[in-house]
């Protein structure tokens, strides 16, 4: 059964989720480009706080022409509403920046399960699925602003680099 | 003596921004927005598909620096103007942005050699201020140096692929120079100036490389800071600016 699903979930409000549950509601958003990857594993999401009731999440953006913020910052206001809690606001503080050494050690391993080359210096960079190194830059500017289109010069397979920020 | 210090500290409510600390950020806000613009106009027009990404995404940042910075002067002038406010019903006069940023895009390569100027001049300034005393400007800043440096990597490698191309290339590029040069002075007036010397040897290394030349011609033209414009943006801005000057409130 789904938490949502728990009898009197519909009836939970602000004033009674406990700090530890609405950390665990905001650190389970994922990042709409990259759905393996919780916020929490990418390193913005900064604080939980609730304040007389009112929870008070505060993120900070990638890129600063990351699209997806706006869609992350909804996400956070719908997870909490679908454990029954409205009240809650979405700060984003841009002090200190952030930066891809921020991405936790399992949110490394998820990229790379995704297919993703985790965010190392460029030449370090190793396919992610056939791990052979010095893979060839095809495109510095990839799908997304948090992207580069590599190639793997073994396999041949193109894949996208996660650029180290 | 650590009480009586205290004591005579200021009380309760710190005291207002000055404007120009204001001023300040809308300016950096405004060079960013209109090129963003700028850029804009041309997806779906550059000349490879790689590089309509490469310049769909140099927009966002450019929008991205902007929007974090209007948002910003908007929270410390304190007076309930969002972004939107202060991008959308601002006039010409009220923009302060350089005017080397609202020239059009011109030819590719006239595209990349306002960029590489640009991007030279962003680098200096961010650097600069990510140690800014304000930490919320200091980390936008810190950002944004990371993201020009990452710019002018592609706008340098195109004005060096363009400037020592082919005859055609070069010409185009030096063309773009020779237009653009009269609106870099206005990058460093007043304490900007501190940025000159290192874009010059930017600017220096950048045209011995691609093969270019410096206009010999003097004239320098001014005004931006003022909010004094080159006659392109209002036009730019009437376009910018449609949707919401006649659906004002307008959400997406």
């Amino acid at each position: 059964m789904d938490a949502t699903e728990l009898p009197g979930a519909g009836l939970v409000t602000a004033t009674t989720i406990s700090i530890v549950t609405a950390q665990k509601v905001a650190a389970s958003v994922v990042d709409p480009e990259i759905p393996v990857l919780t916020i929490d594993d990418l390193g913005i999401l900064r604080s939980v706080e609730i304040d007389q009731g009112r929870v008070i999440v505060t993120i900070t953006p990638t890129y600063s022409g990351c699209p997806a913020m706006g869609q992350i910052e909804n996400d956070i206001v719908t997870s909490f509403e679908k454990v029954g809690v409205e009240d809650v606001e979405v700060e984003t503080v841009h002090f200190p920046a952030w930066s891809t050494d921020w991405i936790s050690e399992d949110g490394h391993r998820k990229l790379s399960e995704f297919g993703v080359a985790s965010p190392v210096p460029e030449p370090d960079v190793s396919c992610p699925r056939c791990d052979a190194s010095a893979p060839r830059m095809i495109a510095r500017f990839g799908s997304t602003a948090c992207k580069a289109l590599m190639v793997c010069s073994s396999c041949g397979e193109p894949f996208d680099y996660f650029k180290q920020f | 003596m650590t009480n009586e210090i205290a004591s005579t500290a200021p009380q309760g409510t710190p005291a207002p921004e000055p404007p120009d600390r204001i001023m300040t950020l809308l300016a950096y806000a405004d060079d960013n927005m209109v090129l963003a613009q700028r850029l804009g106009e041309l997806i779906s027009n550059a000349p490879e598909l790689e590089i309509d990404i490469a310049l769909g995404n140099i927009t966002l940042d450019h929008l991205g620096v902007a929007r974090a910075l209007y948002t910003h002067a908007a929270n410390t002038e304190g007076e309930g103007r969002t972004e939107d406010d202060l991008a959308m019903f601002r006039t010409e006069r009220d923009y302060t942005n350089l005017l080397l940023v609202e020239q059009p895009s011109g030819d590719f390569a006239h595209t990349m050699v306002r960029q590489l100027f640009f991007d030279a001049y962003q680098m200096e300034l961010w650097k600069d201020l990510s140690v800014s005393i304000d930490p919320t400007l200091g980390g936008i800043a810190a950002k944004a140096f990371k993201e020009a440096t990452y710019h002018m990597r592609f706008s340098s490698g195109w004005v060096l692929r363009l400037g020592d191309g082919t005859e055609e290339s070069h010409r185009r590029t030096q063309d773009g120079v020779d237009a653009l040069w009269q609106y870099t002075s206005e990058m460093f007036e007043g304490e900007a100036g501190k940025y000159r010397s290192a874009w010059t040897t930017a600017m220096e290394t950048a045209f011995v490389e691609a093969n270019l030349e410096f206009p010999s011609d003097p004239y320098q033209r001014t005004g931006g800071r003022g909010g004094f414009h080159t006659e392109h943006l209002g036009f730019l801005l009437s376009e910018m600016q449609w949707m919401q000057r006649s659906y004002p409130g307008l959400v997406w």
